[in-house]
């Protein structure tokens, strides 16, 4: 009798507060007629399908292309086939930049951005290596003697201009030892990315569409984990930060930037690597103008909820912001950081308000954890 | 009134509650003992840390570095003699010390939780609950008691009602009652549970959580304590930690708490799982009916005014937010040790900068270059975190050559879904402050108002 005396206020109370809660439902009018529901699995196939795959395919026909060249240059090092691998390189490099972010699954197994984009790259060692013919570009103490920024060297720095560098790869005295080593780094390049793409096509592109959960190994969660440790560390530090000198006591490190020989370079790689990352966020598809489920409509789909602030709005607003600063910038960052660095650091800046945007609110609003295996909450 | 408190307080009960609570709750910490070690967690909280945030007060508390995994075989060691009742008073100071030091070394990993173990052991080193079903009573009669002073127990039951009611008075909030905040963020991220997962994409779903968790906490004390009551509050203390159990990572708290509230129930209960016990571990002879009554020795005297002075201090210390001006939620000022649990959802970003003032040059530091992924992760939403933090890296560019190193910080937090709001006044230099009990006139007001407790 006492019980029911209790347990009545109870239950009234209960269902009066699910009243307040209907009573305060909010209509915002979505015009996708689903909007009571977010599928992430769909999120998830749509970064498979029409984004990470399709870019890796983009990569990989890239390599290929770079690898071809690079045969060309070798069997007859002219100065025309040398032009044309300069091209495939830079074609093969851009595009990196846009399978960068994916560190995760077969690229993550086989470090790949180690190996591909380790930068600066330690020409001492390379310069010994053709010498001594004594390499192994499996060691995985060897990445930054390989990969594109070894390439940058060899095909833009190693002397002083053209018909130097040239006479490198035919009359100098380890010319044929040269040949071989840029054979090598070209090949392991392609490999690299071929063995990546077949990974994702044969089996990877399931194991991460059906690992559909939210718990701290999800896809969503690694994905999200990947996704801003690539804008933070590898975007705004590695290509604005650290050569700007933003981490080492106030001196300017000019020749920490991307692209060190080639340097007309380094604007465009951040600027891809900056769009590239935006897309990722939109959902927006590799190849096809389109885009479908992503971060910007998971936000979306849960601000209708909280009303609160347009948050994917704001974080696309702010991508373009750092995309003019560095627009702005004279491409070839060495020199802009010798002459003015101080746009440099605005352009870091930019970045950094988005990593505000990225790494706070958005992590927050899709509850995320922000490194896997924390221990116990309370 | 007085009389009749202490009378009550003093009458002789059957000490099989507080013998199964032993039992249990030194079970209970061999397990979390063992898992801490086994999980990998001594050696990545308090080996590889090189540099530990410190609690207020207790900064002598250093980490042991490979020693620590001695703390972790003392709590052990300690937990088996608690289980047992086996030199129950020494294992009781033993675990209380060597759990709370490992506690204090770093106050990154605080929950609420392990605060809540440190003081159930500290009780317990007070309480006679060797006194009956313990190797101590069996070798020794005179320590042997089959009744208890009704106190023993009470005090036991009276923290667990301590938790259980402010962690309600909490919920008590704007946020959590009319906004549905921040469950509104968290439920619906645990889409893949099997039928709760879509229920939890539903607003009201949000809303009828956070009301009936507040109301569960404020009633649960309550509904223990009344005999005809406490099936169904049993009942609803196994529902609702499971539910937490499912939801969120808390490890071995619910089961804590699960264990810890079936000492509110009727000695016959706790005597059935004592025989039982017996059973299984052929235990022999029952123990032969003695009463420990309650004597006015200045011993019992002094541990009286123990008991005055801790209870005063449990029901007291969570309410000194009330000091603090601004919101409890933003300053965080007065949050810790009072039973706030998974009240609000913090997003933050923080990023140091170190100025040379003899030229003027500056530079970012990489906080992951001196912190792990879990102190970033606390730091970036808490201020006495940010202040320590800014003098140790004030000592470290001292001795990189830096004769007076200013440290400024870009600080924003984004608190239950509200939008990133700078958090830390950008144009203090840190380390002209130290930290105190005053208020921290260096964190930007909040500006909005919470309302509630």
């Amino acid at each position: 009798m006492k019980i029911n005396k209790l347990i009545l206020p109870f239950i009234i109370l209960v269902i009066s507060s699910t009243f307040i809660a209907c009573s305060d439902d909010d209509s915002n009018g979505d015009d996708n007629g689903n909007a009571n529901n977010f599928d992430r699995s769909l999120m998830l196939v749509n970064w498979a399908d029409n984004i990470i795959i399709p870019s890796y395919e983009n990569f990989s026909n890239e390599t290929n292309t770079l690898k071809e060249a690079s045969d060309a240059f070798v069997d007859d090092p002219s100065m025309e086939n040398l032009t044309s691998l300069r091209e495939e390189w830079e074609e093969a490099y851009i595009s990196w930049q846009n399978v960068a972010i994916f560190n995760i699954g077969p690229a993550q197994d086989v470090v790949m951005r180690s190996f591909l984009n380790t930068y600066p790259t330690n020409t001492t060692n390379i310069e010994s290596f053709i010498e001594n013919s004594n390499y192994n570009l499996l060691d995985p103490n060897l990445n930054d003697e390989q990969g594109f920024p070894a390439l940058d060297y060899l095909l833009f720095g190693a002397a002083e201009n053209d018909a130097q560098i040239l006479e490198l790869y035919t009359t100098a005295p380890n010319a044929d030892n040269r040949r071989q080593y840029l054979e090598d780094v070209v090949n392991r390049i392609n490999s690299l990315s071929s063995d990546v793409l077949q990974a994702w096509e044969t089996s990877y592109r399931d194991v991460f569409v059906e690992n559909s959960g939210s718990s701290a190994n999800s896809s969503t969660n690694r994905m999200a984990n990947v996704f801003m440790e690539y804008y933070e560390v590898r975007l705004r530090n590695g290509k604005i930060g650290f050569p700007a000198g933003v981490y080492s006591g106030g001196d300017p490190q000019p020749r920490l930037v991307e692209a060190l020989y080639n340097k007309d370079l380094s604007g465009r790689l951040s600027l891809e690597a900056l769009r590239a990352h935006q897309d990722f966020f939109n959902g927006t598809a590799a190849n096809v103008d389109s885009s479908a489920e992503s971060f910007a409509d998971y936000l979306d789909f849960l601000n209708t909820m909280k009303e609160g602030e347009n948050l994917s709005t704001l974080i696309n607003e702010q991508y373009e912001v750092s995309e003019s600063f560095i627009s702005a910038l004279n491409s070839n960052f060495f020199e802009q950081i010798n002459t003015d660095n101080t746009s440099m650091l605005q352009a870091f800046e930019s970045l950094q308000d988005n990593v505000v945007y990225l790494k706070s609110d958005m992590f927050s609003a899709l509850s995320i954890a922000l490194e896997f295996d924390s221990g116990d909450g309370d | 009134m007085i009389n009749s408190i202490l009378t009550y307080l003093k009458t002789p009960v059957k000490a099989a509650p507080l013998a199964v609570f032993r039992v249990l709750f030194g079970s209970l910490m061999l397990y979390t003992t063992l898992r801490f070690v086994l999980q990998g967690w001594v050696d990545k909280y308090y080996v590889q840390p090189q540099f530990n945030f410190k609690y207020y007060g207790f900064e002598f508390v250093e980490s042991l570095g490979e020693y620590t995994y001695l703390l972790y075989v003392v709590s052990f060691i300690a937990a088996l003699g608690i289980t047992l009742g086996y030199k129950y008073r020494l294992s009781a100071i033993l675990f209380f010390l060597s759990f709370t030091y490992c506690e204090l070394i770093d106050k990154t990993y605080y929950l609420n939780h392990y605060y809540f173990v440190s003081i159930i052991s500290l009780l317990l080193i007070f309480l006679p609950a060797n006194s009956y079903f313990s190797i101590d009573a069996k070798k020794n009669k005179r320590i042997a008691f089959s009744m208890i002073p009704r106190y023993s127990i009470f005090a036991i039951q009276f923290m667990l009602s301590i938790v259980y009611f402010y962690a309600g008075l909490a919920k008590i909030n704007s946020e959590w009652l009319l906004e549905a905040m921040p469950l509104k963020i968290w439920l619906p991220s645990r889409y893949d549970l099997p039928v709760l997962g879509d229920l939890f994409q539903m607003e009201w779903m949000h809303y009828v959580m956070s009301w009936s968790g507040m109301l569960y906490d404020l009633s649960i004390p309550f509904l223990l304590f009344y005999k005809r009551t406490r099936l169904l509050a049993f009942i609803l203390v196994v529902v609702f930690h499971i539910m937490t159990r499912v939801l969120f990572p808390i490890g071995i708290f619910p089961y804590v708490m699960i264990c810890s509230t079936l000492i509110f129930f009727d000695a016959s209960f706790h005597e059935k799982i004592i025989r039982f016990l017996r059973k299984i571990f052929r235990i022999k002879p029952q123990q032969e009916v003695s009463i420990l009554n309650w004597i006015p020795t200045l011993k019992n005297k002094l541990i009286a005014g123990f008991f005055i002075l801790f209870f005063s201090f449990q029901l007291i210390f969570p309410f000194r937010h009330l000091l603090y001006p601004d919101e409890l939620f933003w300053t965080e000022e007065g949050y810790r040790f009072s039973w706030r649990v998974m009240l609000m959802e913090k997003g933050g970003y923080v990023q140091f900068k170190v100025v040379n003032p003899e030229n003027g040059k500056w530079f970012y530091v990489e906080n992951y270059e001196f912190l792990t992924e879990y102190q970033q992760k606390q730091m970036r939403i808490q201020p006495d975190f940010i202040l320590e933090f800014a003098h140790y890296l004030e000592d470290y560019y001292k001795q990189k050559g830096i004769d007076d190193p200013e440290i400024y910080v870009n600080s924003f937090i984004a608190l239950n879904g509200r939008l990133s709001k700078r958090y830390i006044n950008p144009d203090i230099d840190l380390t002209e402050f130290e930290d105190t009990w005053q208020h921290k006139e260096w964190i930007l007001p909040f500006d909005e108002t919470i309302y509630g407790f």
